[in-house]
């Protein structure tokens, strides 16, 4: 593998490498809005990775100028600018969701709602504990 | 190595550094301000892989809309994130293993830039070639957008329209009239008041230049609603929930979430009338260029009412939750 084979997967590495990190955001952190964050990581990585595919060495923003020239994909573009916008839209349905659920459970950190639940469901937390074995 | 990769690389380690910067702080304030960078970070490199379009969505997404969403959230819950409780070690293994099976198979992918990679020369050429003569436009992703790709983009639209609707289904119940007049304004900021005043104007006008500029230039629908949202959400920021309710009451937003979708299906329809395909714009105008035009004139428009409605709207659903969002919070 010489320099021009890391350089050339550089881009898909370094995507790989922030969607690694949005993923452990999302699974090792217990606060429901550190959470979406880390989901919003992953997601832009996703983004940033259907765009290095559509990008070709030399080439300019497809949009027409008239005289010939090497465009990139522009299909790429269309998917992730409207996937951009959906987005959002889900961010703040996520959002709403923590909004709500601190409302009723009064905390946004996940093992203190899980505890509310079990001790709802068996009593008291040492009964929970118990309950979970 | 040539300029272009050093700026490649260097967008990329930053961004990298600023996601690993986000997963370590507990400040929650200062995770949400990082996510903001992340996202202007991204649009550069965004820019420099030729996606002009998608950069502009990015960047009026990240500096505006995302980052006021969840500063309203943050004034609704908690400031600070608990330290983790549990083992990390589990989710560490986990995430190194996904990813390294995910490094494993970028190995036989074609090399970045490669214009002989199957997604190159698979319909991208058509669409390069064809936009000139059958739809008459210069902006090419604009053409893929409204009229070759005119199904996925009502599909996306519906999507938010949805998310729209889920959002204010949620935090409808709990909106409540404020106590007496307990409403915090930021209108005893002079430099605040003044700047505000004098920026509206100017954004709702980029955003209607944004929103029919964009067969030409990069921009339509997408990015011209969310500007056009965060002109009404720096004027509610400023001059109160209250008084931007006077200006452009819940209800009208609502009904304009609705009608942009419908004029989007609309314009299928009338194709369908005149006995050609759904959304197939030809049938709109004299000929297939002007018909096309017209159409998607009128789809992005759409696209920009339900857009800006649903950000204006779920905007509303934040800000007027019980605890108003006062100057400590921002």
């Amino acid at each position: 593998m010489g320099v021009d084979d890391i350089l050339g997967l550089f881009n898909y590495w370094m995507v790989i490498v922030l969607m690694m990190i949005g993923l452990y955001t999302v699974v090792s952190r217990g606060n429901l809005v550190k959470k979406i964050v880390g989901l919003n990581i992953f997601q832009t990585s996703v983004f940033l990775l259907y765009i290095s595919m559509g990008k070709v060495t030399g080439g300019t923003a497809p949009i027409l100028t008239g005289k010939p020239e090497v465009y990139s994909n522009p299909l790429p573009h269309v998917l992730i600018l409207t996937a951009i916008v959906v987005g959002v839209a889900t961010t703040a349905l996520g959002l709403a969701l923590v909004v709500r659920i601190k409302n009723a459970y009064d905390t946004i950190e996940e093992d203190e709602i899980q505890a509310a639940d079990d001790e709802k469901e068996f009593g008291d937390a040492a009964a929970a504990e118990d309950g979970r074995r | 190595m040539s300029i272009a990769a050093v700026i490649d690389i260097s967008l990329l380690v930053f961004l990298g550094l600023t996601a690993f910067a986000i997963l370590k702080l507990r400040a929650l304030f200062a995770v949400v301000m990082l996510s903001s960078v992340f996202s202007l970070v991204s649009a550069a490199l965004l820019v420099h892989l030729d996606a002009v379009d998608v950069a502009f969505t990015e960047a009026a997404v990240g500096a505006g809309i995302s980052t006021v969403l969840m500063l309203a959230t943050l004034a609704l819950t908690s400031r600070r994130e608990k330290a983790p409780t549990r083992s990390q070690a589990l989710p560490l293994i986990v995430v190194f293993l996904t990813g390294l099976a995910l490094v494993y198979g970028t190995l036989d992918m074609p090399r970045f830039g490669d214009p002989q990679a199957p997604i190159q020369v698979h319909v991208a050429p058509k669409y390069i070639a064809d936009t000139q003569s059958e739809i008459g436009i210069p902006n090419i992703v604009t053409a893929v957008l409204a009229s070759y790709r005119g199904f996925d983009t009502l599909g996306e639209v519906t999507v938010i329209f949805t998310a729209g609707i889920g959002v204010l289904l949620l935090l409808a119940g709990f909106i409540r009239e404020p106590e007496g007049l307990r409403v915090q304004t930021m209108d005893h900021h002079l430099v605040l008041r003044v700047v505000t005043k004098m920026l509206i104007g100017p954004i709702m006008l980029f955003a209607l230049y944004v929103q029919f500029h964009g067969d030409f230039g990069p921009g339509g629908g997408f990015q011209a609603g969310l500007i056009f949202a965060s002109a009404f959400i720096i004027y509610a920021l400023v001059f109160g929930l209250e008084n931007a309710r006077k200006a452009v009451p819940g209800r009208a937003v609502r009904l304009l979430v609705a009608c942009g979708v419908l004029l989007y299906g609309g314009v299928g329809f009338v194709s369908f009338l005149f006995g050609k395909n759904y959304l197939n714009y030809s049938v709109l105008g004299v000929d297939q260029v002007a018909g096309q035009h017209l159409g998607i004139l009128l789809v992005e428009f759409g696209v920009g009412l339900t857009v800006a409605a649903v950000m204006v709207s779920t905007f509303y659903a934040f800000a007027g939750q019980n605890q108003p969002i006062s100057d400590e919070d921002w």
